[in-house]
């Protein structure tokens, strides 16, 4: 008997019972689902937040202030002291702190991200007002209530009108808009687009966590990265007497925590699959079993008219294999049905659609098959054709 | 051709044991004709089954063709059941999924006989059991009688020189009966080995030879005029 009649009896077996058929590659069809759209949402994510560590150039340092600190300024201000004597390595330091705010215009309100930071800011990030100003150093000096804000915002809460030189308040306290962004991201809601830039010390008073915990701080050049790093190491330890109260970063550094953090993810998210993959296969494995059951007589007939054990074994096999196959079939365009439609309606993440994930899983669901229809199968081939026979 | 000598098959019931056959030495010529006539339990399905190479004896000796066939494997026990021997059984045993065709095709399928070559002799077997017509009918479409014609034809597809039937007109009326019967016997007119089981005298006496079997043992074997 050849594979190609095995496979018109699987066939034949798996459509005269389609509802079942359909349950039983359930388990599959979410497993491979689930992983191509979870493994197309990581990856699309973690490339994202890569592109834009890596758009912000290499010769970038982040300084982040662990624990409780007490000393207000002091780190901002000795960092200014530390970039004045190191003028010929440091470009800038520039302060930042990240919140959310609710602003208001009118009745207009609307939740957006705050960044606090220094005029400098503009330069090392490339952010550029398209009209007004970014922020100044009088701004900073004078503690000056005033905003630039992002397309998203203007256009929501201003609905058109030039904000420039409009009162804007950002939780509850009044703010003149002095600029708005070039737009980076299209608008979108929750993108680059989305926030509010104030000065420093005004976002410190507004959010009563008073203390600066980032810095970013640019090289002069990519070769100077490694010196500064070292020398702020080595300033900031002289401050707080301990290595472990700050953080000193590259961007290589946090590319590659960012790694770590992805692979975890693939590792969560594979033990996820794993588990799936198994249960889907258990069912398979339930549902053989009871067809080797329910179709014994016709077991015992095949094999009265000549059926080898091999045949049989490779009948059931394939009708496993062929159940999963279209599970896993159905799994992918599932998936890739969830990326485009789900994920890809989410404008915040581009999913990466990954063949080799896509192949695998696949290669996966066949595997489940071949594992879980074995036992139903190599029973269905041992039994005694005069029993199966009398089977009723 | 079929040479059994000594064989015993006992079942065990928990503490008793049943002999389904006791002692039994049978011979079976080529192109005989032989009605295996008992009560029932008297085994003469299980003897069938010997003879068919589906089970295998507690003891004794079975010589078919000259080959010990108790020494064969599972595998070869298949082929022989593929190449030898057609079963007709009293309750049909048509895979109720598969049109008559497709029934009919299965012995080939397991030949490993190609797809037109398959086509053709199953139509052939069923016309010659008068069924051409209905090839593509289900099983759960057909008659009994015209289930156990296409059993019938299913036995005879691959040519087997033994067709062994097992009360194959039990479950028919008298007219479907004959109909049966005068296939077999034209079966026989052409060559083949026929081993038949019957509770029914008047079948009985349609075959050449009559084994009357009973409690496991034969009481009598004689020929019909
Ligand atoms: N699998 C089995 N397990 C236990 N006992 C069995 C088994 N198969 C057959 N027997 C016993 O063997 C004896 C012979 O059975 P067999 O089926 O050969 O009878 P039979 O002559 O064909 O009867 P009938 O005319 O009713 O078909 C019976 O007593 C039966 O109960
Ligand atoms: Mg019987």
């Amino acid at each position: 008997m050849g594979f190609a009649q095995a496979f018109k009896m699987a066939v034949k077996s798996i459509f005269s019972n389609k509802v079942r058929s359909f349950l039983t590659m359930l388990g599959v069809i979410i497993g491979v689902g689930s992983v191509i759209a979870a493994v197309a949402l990581a990856q699309g994510s973690t490339k994202q937040i890569t592109d834009s560590i890596q758009g912000l150039g290499t010769n970038l340092i982040h300084i982040t202030i662990m624990g409780r600190n007490s000393n207000r300024n002091v780190t901002y201000d000795k960092l200014q002291e530390f970039a004045e004597n190191n003028k010929e390595e440091v470009t800038y330091i520039v302060p930042q702190i990240n919140g959310n705010a609710t602003v208001k215009v009118g009745t207009k309100t609307r939740n957006t991200s705050l960044i606090g930071t220094s005029p400098e800011y503009e330069h090392m990030m490339s952010k550029h007002p398209q009209a007004g100003r970014f922020l100044s150093s009088f701004d900073i000096d004078y503690m000056q209530k005033v905003a630039v804000i992002g397309t998203a915002v203007a256009n929501d809460v201003f609905e058109g009108k030039n904000p420039v030189g409009q009162k804007i308040k950002i939780d509850g306290q009044v703010f003149k808009v002095v600029g708005v962004l070039e737009e980076k991201a299209g608008g979108q809601d929750q993108s680059d687009d989305d926030q509010i830039i104030i000065p420093i010390n005004v976002a410190q008073r507004l959010s009563r966590n008073s203390v600066i915990r980032n810095f970013t701080v640019q090289a002069s050049t990519p070769e100077a990265v490694d010196s500064v790093m070292e020398k702020l190491n080595a300033f900031l330890t002289k401050i707080y007497g301990d290595e472990n109260a700050f953080l000193v970063l590259n961007q290589a550094q946090i590319l590659s925590m960012l790694d770590d953090v992805t692979g975890i993810m693939m590792i969560v998210l594979g033990g996820i699959a794993a588990i799936s993959l198994v249960v889907g296969g258990i069912g398979i494995m339930n549902i053989m079993l009871v067809s080797v059951s329910e179709r014994t007589r016709e077991i015992g007939i095949r094999k009265a008219i000549g059926a080898k054990r091999r045949n049989i074994l490779i009948q059931f096999l394939i009708e496993a294999i062929m159940v999963t196959g279209i599970g896993g079939i159905i799994g992918v365009l599932l998936g890739v049905s969830i990326i485009r439609f789900v994920i890809g309606s989410i404008d915040l993440i581009t999913p990466v659609y990954s063949p080799f994930w896509i192949l695998f899983s696949f290669g996966i669901s066949l595997a489940v098959g071949v594992v879980f229809g074995m036992f139903p199968a190599y029973k269905a081939s041992k039994l005694n054709p005069i029993e199966a026979l009398r089977f009723e | 051709m079929i040479r059994i000598i000594d064989m015993c098959k006992e079942y065990r019931m928990g503490d008793t044991i049943v002999k389904a056959l006791d002692n039994v030495s049978l011979h079976i010529k080529q192109h005989e004709f032989v009605a295996i006539v008992g009560p029932s339990g008297s085994g003469k399905s299980t003897l069938m089954n010997m003879i068919g190479c589906l089970d295998t004896p507690t003891s004794g000796t079975y010589y078919l063709d000259g080959k010990e066939v108790s020494k064969l494997s599972d595998n070869q026990l298949a082929e022989i059941r593929s190449r030898k021997i057609g079963f007709i059984f009293q309750s049909f045993n048509l895979l109720q999924k598969l049109t008559a065709l497709e029934n009919v095709e299965l012995p080939l399928v397991y030949q490993g006989v190609r797809a037109k070559e398959r086509h053709r002799r199953a139509k052939e077997a069923l016309e010659s059991v008068g069924l051409g017509e209905r090839m593509h009918h289900k099983p759960t479409e057909l008659s009994g009688g015209q289930q156990q014609r296409v059993a019938i034809a299913r036995a005879l597809v691959s040519n087997p020189p033994i067709i062994l039937a097992d009360e194959p007109t039990g479950n028919l009326d008298s007219k479907s009966g004959e109909d049966i019967m005068k296939i077999l016997k034209e079966l026989h007119g052409k060559g083949n080995t026929i081993v038949l089981i019957t509770h029914d005298n008047n079948v009985a006496l349609q075959a050449k030879r009559i084994v009357r079997i009973e409690d496991g043992k034969i009481l009598q074997d004689r020929g019909v005029d």
